[in-house]
């Protein structure tokens, strides 16, 4: 070829024509990169394995991990850092609550929801709406209850806001710190699969707490096994969400260390929805005889002193 | 620069003169200092401008007054009168009785503190100081509300009086958050602005609770 003609631009022929021309040239084959490490996934995992891709997500990492490298770059005493904690639109919470409230079998929360995009909207505000919830309606229900009694003076137990606040924010970020430093420990000592940050931790308990909002007012309903049938009822739905999403991170560990960190973070979930409901509601006393009781007569009606 | 070339100064002639500027040379809206006028000026512009923005949130329009010259005068005033009018309710306990002064306080503001704080962490553009402001002077209609409660419980504390109150609580919360609202949500990114009204809603909602659960010694 001619001198200036090397320093136009060429059209490469077809790869089939080249080939066909020189059969013996060595080819290389780019495909997209998104699809060359899911082969390589779907090849090497076993079958049992599956469900755990589900699971994890592993088909979205390379986009998650993708975006996880884009986000927080800014240095942690300026405003703009906590404002990428606040990087949610309205449709996304709602994404996110209506995924706490109807857990898909086997999808993981995290991934599927949250997506390397936690935020700290939905944990505070959800907490914040489920103390001043809990607090009006044991005041409601404790109302309704002793409605008709002669000796009871209605008293709004503003005191118990605050009691309530402390207790489920404490749950809502201790409970999450402590399992994060729990995992980092034995991740270092088991290399497991999956490992979260210390905000998707608090995420996930925190759009968990939202079924307990319509629980708490469906416990103005003053009969024992109603209550009862709703603490059961949410503590699945919220459980099983926590436990989708810690299963993965534990399993890889020794069996029985897995088995009591699931069983733990379950039990911490129904003490804070039992001790709730025992604190701020009282008992509904069952078939009590009707408080028409003579002036002359110095017996009133025994009510549940606390 | 040819003309200068040829400038000079000697050295015998003194160069002196006033460095003091006139005062009111410089700004046209301040030509007089309000350091001398009559106290009575002072107060009585402070206080019209806090009661043209009750006008304002009684009767929300899309105007930039109440946000454009913010002061906190009248959130304090409307605090303090909510918080003691609160006061001396269920007393008898002091443990399971209506919320205390310090609470109300607290409440009031540390709850317009994180609101405003949510809204410029969505991304909103509003100023800090603009959004309290907002947040305070719409508590107006709620301290209305008490107004008329504690009126009403004079009257007595039966079914009807608690009807009564029920209603004006719930016309006067309506009202608190609808003018919030409609000064607050324009600032909002649009995408957001659900995810902004509804802290606002939570607080005039506890607010009001904090009204209607007031019941008297």
């Amino acid at each position: 070829m001619a001198a200036a003609d090397d320093l136009k631009f060429q059209e490469f022929d077809d790869a089939a024509n080249l080939l066909a021309a020189n059969p013996d040239a060595t080819t290389i084959s780019i495909d997209e990169p998104v699809e060359i490490p899911k082969n390589q996934h779907s090849r090497l995992q076993e079958p049992g394995r599956e469900e755990d891709d589900e699971l994890l997500g592993t088909d979205d990492s390379d986009k998650t991990e993708l975006l996880a490298g884009q986000k927080k770059s800014a240095p942690f005493w300026t405003f703009e850092y906590y404002q990428t904690f606040f990087d949610v639109d309205t449709y996304q919470v709602l994404d996110r609550i209506k995924g706490s409230v109807f857990p898909v079998p086997g999808k993981n929360f995290v991934r599927l929801y949250i997506r390397s995009n936690p935020d700290l909207y939905g944990p505070f505000w959800i907490c914040a709406t489920l103390v001043f919830t809990i607090a009006v309606s044991g005041n409601l229900s404790n109302f309704f209850i002793h409605l008709g009694k002669p000796t009871y003076h209605y008293v709004p137990e503003f005191r118990k806001v605050s009691i309530a606040a402390t207790t489920i924010y404490a749950y809502a970020w201790l409970v999450p710190l402590a399992l994060w430093g729990f995992l980092m420990w034995r991740n270092s000592k088991v290399m497991n699969i999956v490992c979260y940050s210390f905000l998707e931790i608090v995420c996930v308990y925190g759009y968990s707490l939202f079924i307990y909002i319509p629980t708490a007012i469906l416990w103005i309903i003053p009969q024992k096994v109603v209550r009862w049938v709703l603490v059961v009822f949410s503590l699945c739905l919220s459980g099983s969400v926590l436990v989708m999403t810690f299963w993965p991170a534990v399993r890889d560990d020794n069996r029985r260390i897995a088995l009591a960190t699931v069983g733990t973070i379950l039990l911490l979930h129904a003490l804070l929805a039992v001790g709730c409901l025992a604190y701020f509601f009282d008992a509904p006393e069952l078939d009590f005889p009707a408080p028409i009781i003579p002036a002359h007569n110095a017996t009133t009606v025994t009510t549940k002193s606390h | 620069f040819p003309g200068l070339a040829d400038v000079s100064i000697s050295q015998d002639i003194p160069v002196e003169g006033e460095i003091t500027v006139p005062v009111g040379s410089h700004s046209p809206d301040e030509d007089y200092s309000t350091l001398d006028e009559p106290v009575r000026d002072t107060i009585m512009r402070d206080l019209k401008a806090v009661g043209k923005k009750f006008v304002h949130v009684m009767y929300p329009r899309k105007s930039s007054a109440l946000l454009r010259d913010w002061d906190l005068w009248g959130p304090l005033v409307l605090c303090v009168s909510l918080a003691l009018m609160l006061q001396g309710g269920s007393a008898d306990s002091k443990d399971d009785g209506g919320p205390q002064f310090a609470e109300v306080f607290v409440i009031i503001w540390f709850g317009a503190v994180v609101i405003t704080l949510n809204s410029k962490l969505l991304g909103g553009t509003i100023s800090f100081f603009q959004s309290l402001c907002v947040l305070g002077y719409c508590v107006l209609p709620l301290t209305v509300a008490m107004l008329v409660c504690r009126l009403v419980l004079l009257a007595g504390s039966g079914t009807i009086s608690f009807i009564i109150r029920l209603i004006v609580v719930v016309a006067m919360f309506g009202w608190s958050t609808l003018a919030s609202t409609a000064f607050l949500a324009d600032s909002q990114p649009p995408n957001r602005k659900a995810l902004v009204v509804y802290p606002i809603f939570l607080f005039y909602f506890v607010i009001s609770w904090m009204i209607l659960t007031f019941t008297p010694q």
